[in-house]
């Protein structure tokens, strides 16, 4: 008997026992529609937060105060320590001292009320010079940003983001307008172009003013010239670990640190932040792959069980064949077929159901789900596996029976 | 003759011949069957049935052999041995010269696909597939090629007067035809020996008288057929009958009508 021959009987076989076919398939298709869609939701996180994190700037070098209490970059006692300075961060900006730097964005904030007539809008004031807007990777909504003459003259201008603008102005417009920021008044010289919410902070929900102003008008007494942290954009990504230790170095020598490990700063890149978040999303998604995997055993064994209740249904019939001059090995490949194509269909319903629940539960619900490659062939793979092995075994274990034993179906 | 009867089976002399052509066994040298000082004994947990107590017997090319006993005497558990669906606990069985407790399970499936045609009470066939679908089964197994088999299967089923019911399923048939559907299937792949296990058992008289016809014509185109029966009167038509009783046979095979071709 040839293998066409053998897939025949094997498919007749299939679809003559249709609601047994369509439980087993049902079984496999959930299992994997299960695997599919949770591994998704975990992969899905994790791009989530990926992309997130490169939003905040392109090459982006973070100097915050205070020491490092492990190589993972989690900070102790950040912000309380005030060691960054204004003249730190330009000596960094020196093309000489740091040729791999592009861009230096000195940075004091402050959260503080904004007033404009009778609206009062709590915000991060941030005060900083004109490289913050291409630092942070940020455009122009309308108007202008901040100039170095305004840095120079401690101008009283302001640039706020888009949702503290409609927040403070609703739907007029702001530029050439005056607001109150912590009791000065400023004029509204632009507004940023909408970024998107990430998930620490709301980039979209803060008032930039110039670094000189804010020391002087708004913090002033002995903190004017601490920093709450530094910006730095590295040239590019490929010079980011050179941009990393130019800043390390030029910082350890202004402080008079000689040890590497005593130093009262901590440089946090977007590496380091994507690969915190990520292991944190990774053990999400290995959880979740868990589940997804108990899932697919708990199908799995339903499968297991309607291939046995099959097998030992059809024994009569392995019997005949045998009676009538079938060889074990026929037999075994008949059963070895009709179970490859259930699993295969099975898993290709699956497969197709997941992804089409990936596509469209996202617009329900605010988690976004990834379709994994690996997810849907290593399901399919498995169902195939449980189809095989459930549905092949008994029945090869049948096929060595005396024809009259089988055909007494015992 | 063939061509008058509908339901002749349309064997002639010719494959006789090719019986002997195969070289596989020489058909007047050694008998068909062979067995000797045969056992069988089932082992149900504890229990231990012998229904099989030392049976000997030779049957000879072309034999027509009736098979008699009361219910319970082994004449099953015999008949699935001669037709190597089971194995005897003890004892030889030599079929057409070759020791049948040698063969492997491939020569084993090659015997039971060309050389034997089995004939259940129960008909065994499988109800999802048609009359010729059943019937074609043992070319299938044979290898024999799609257009060859459908045309031998719907052949076999004109011989048994089925040539109109070829597309029904078992469940759409009678016992009647559907045993007629078994012996097309048991004659298909043209065997040598033909075995059946109280064909007639669950048919009506009309049915039974048919399928013993289409015995009798087996035997006349020269099959070596073996019947088990009940009934006395179909036993007379053979060419001899043996007597089984509580698991040995009775009267030790006469020579009365030894090698009764036709
Ligand atoms: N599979 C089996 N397991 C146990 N005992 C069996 C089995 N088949 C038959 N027997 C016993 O063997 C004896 C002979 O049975 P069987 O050959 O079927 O008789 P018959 O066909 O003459 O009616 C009976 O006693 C029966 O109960
Ligand atoms: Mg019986």
């Amino acid at each position: 008997m040839n293998l066409i021959e053998t897939f025949r009987t094997g498919l007749e076989a299939v679809v003559s026992h249709r609601l047994r076919s369509s439980l087993t398939v049902l079984g496999i298709m959930i299992g994997i529609t299960a695997v599919i869609l949770t591994v998704g939701l975990g992969e899905g996180a994790q791009q989530q937060v990926g992309s997130e994190i490169s939003s905040l700037g392109a090459n982006l070098l973070i100097v915050s105060p205070g020491s490092s209490t492990s190589s993972a970059g989690i900070r102790g006692g950040s912000g309380s320590a005030s060691t960054l300075t204004v003249s730190n961060a330009d000596a960094l900006a020196s093309k000489t001292v740091a040729p791999d730097i592009a861009g230096v964005a000195p940075v004091v904030s402050a959260s503080e009320l904004l007033t404009e007539g009778t609206t009062n809008w709590t915000t991060t004031l941030v005060g900083s010079n004109p490289s913050w807007l291409s630092v942070r990777g940020r455009t122009m909504a309308e108007g202008r940003f901040i100039s170095g003459h305004d840095v120079q003259t401690h101008a009283a201008v302001v640039v706020l983001a888009p949702t503290t603008a409609s927040e403070l102005f609703g739907g007029r417009d702001s530029v050439g307008q005056t607001v109150d920021v912590a009791g000065s008044p400023m004029s509204v010289i632009g507004v940023l172009t909408a970024e998107g919410s990430s998930t620490t902070t709301n980039v979209d929900d803060q008032a930039i003013i110039p670094i000189t102003t804010a020391s002087t008008r708004i913090i002033g007494g002995t903190s004017r010239n601490n920093l709450s942290s530094i910006y730095i954009a590295a040239s590019s990504s490929k010079t980011l670990s050179a941009a990393y230790q130019e800043t390390d170095n030029t910082l350890l020598s202004l402080h008079g640190i000689t040890t590497a490990t005593s130093a009262d700063f901590t440089i946090t890149s977007q590496q380091s932040l994507l690969a915190t978040a990520t292991s944190v999303d990774k053990t999400l998604t290995v959880l979740l792959a868990g589940i997804a995997g108990i899932s697919l055993l708990v199908g799995g064994i339903g499968v297991m069980n309607i291939m046995l209740v099959s097998v030992t249904e059809r024994i009569r019939e392995i019997g005949l064949r045998k009676a009538l001059g079938a060889t074990p090995r026929v037999i075994r490949r008949q059963f070895l077929v009709e179970a490859s194509v259930l699993g295969l269909v099975g898993g290709m319903l699956g497969a197709i159901l997941g992804v089409v629940v990936a596509i469209v539960l996202p617009h329900f619900i605010s988690n976004p789900i990834a379709i994994s490659g690996p997810a849907i062939a290593g399901s399919i793979a498995i169902a195939i596996a449980i189809g095989v092995a459930f549905g092949v075994y008994p029945a090869s274990r049948a096929a060595q029976l005396h024809p009259i034993d089988a055909l007494r179906g015992e | 003759m063939t061509e008058e009867d509908p339901i002749s089976l349309g064997l002639d002399d010719t494959q006789q011949v090719r019986i002997d052509d195969t070289g596989t066994y020489p058909a007047f040298s050694a008998p068909v069957i062979d067995i000797e000082d045969v056992h069988k004994i089932y082992r149900t947990g504890s229990l231990e049935v012998a229904a099989l107590r030392g049976v000997s017997l030779t049957i000879a090319a072309g034999e027509y052999v009736a098979l008699m006993g009361p219910s319970g005497s082994g004449k099953s558990t015999l008949m699935h041995i001669l037709g190597c669906l089971d194995v005897p606990t003890s004892g030889s069985y030599r079929l057409a010269g070759e020791d049948v407790s040698t063969m492997t399970e491939y020569e084993l499936a090659e015997v039971r696909n060309r050389r034997i045609g089995f004939v259940f009470q129960q008909f065994n066939l499988l109800a999802s597939l048609s009359a010729w679908r059943n019937v074609e089964l043992p070319l299938v197994y044979a290898g024999v090629d799609r257009s060859t088999r459908k045309q031998r299967a719907l052949a076999a089923l004109d011989r048994v007067g089925m040539g109109d019911r070829v597309e029904h399923r078992p469940g759409e048939l009678s016992g009647g035809q559907q045993q007629r559907v078994a012996l097309a299937r048991a004659v298909v792949s043209d065997p040598a020996l033909i075995l059946a296990d109280e064909p007639t058992g669950n048919l009506d008289s009309v049915s039974a008288r048919e399928v013993l016809d289409l015995l009798d014509e087996l035997h006349h185109s020269g099959r070596t057929v073996v019947l088990i029966t009940h009934d006395a009167d179909v036993a007379e038509t053979t060419s001899r009958t043996l007597r089984i009783w509580d698991g040995q046979i009775l009267e030790p095979s006469s020579a009365s009508a030894t090698g009764g071709a036709a």
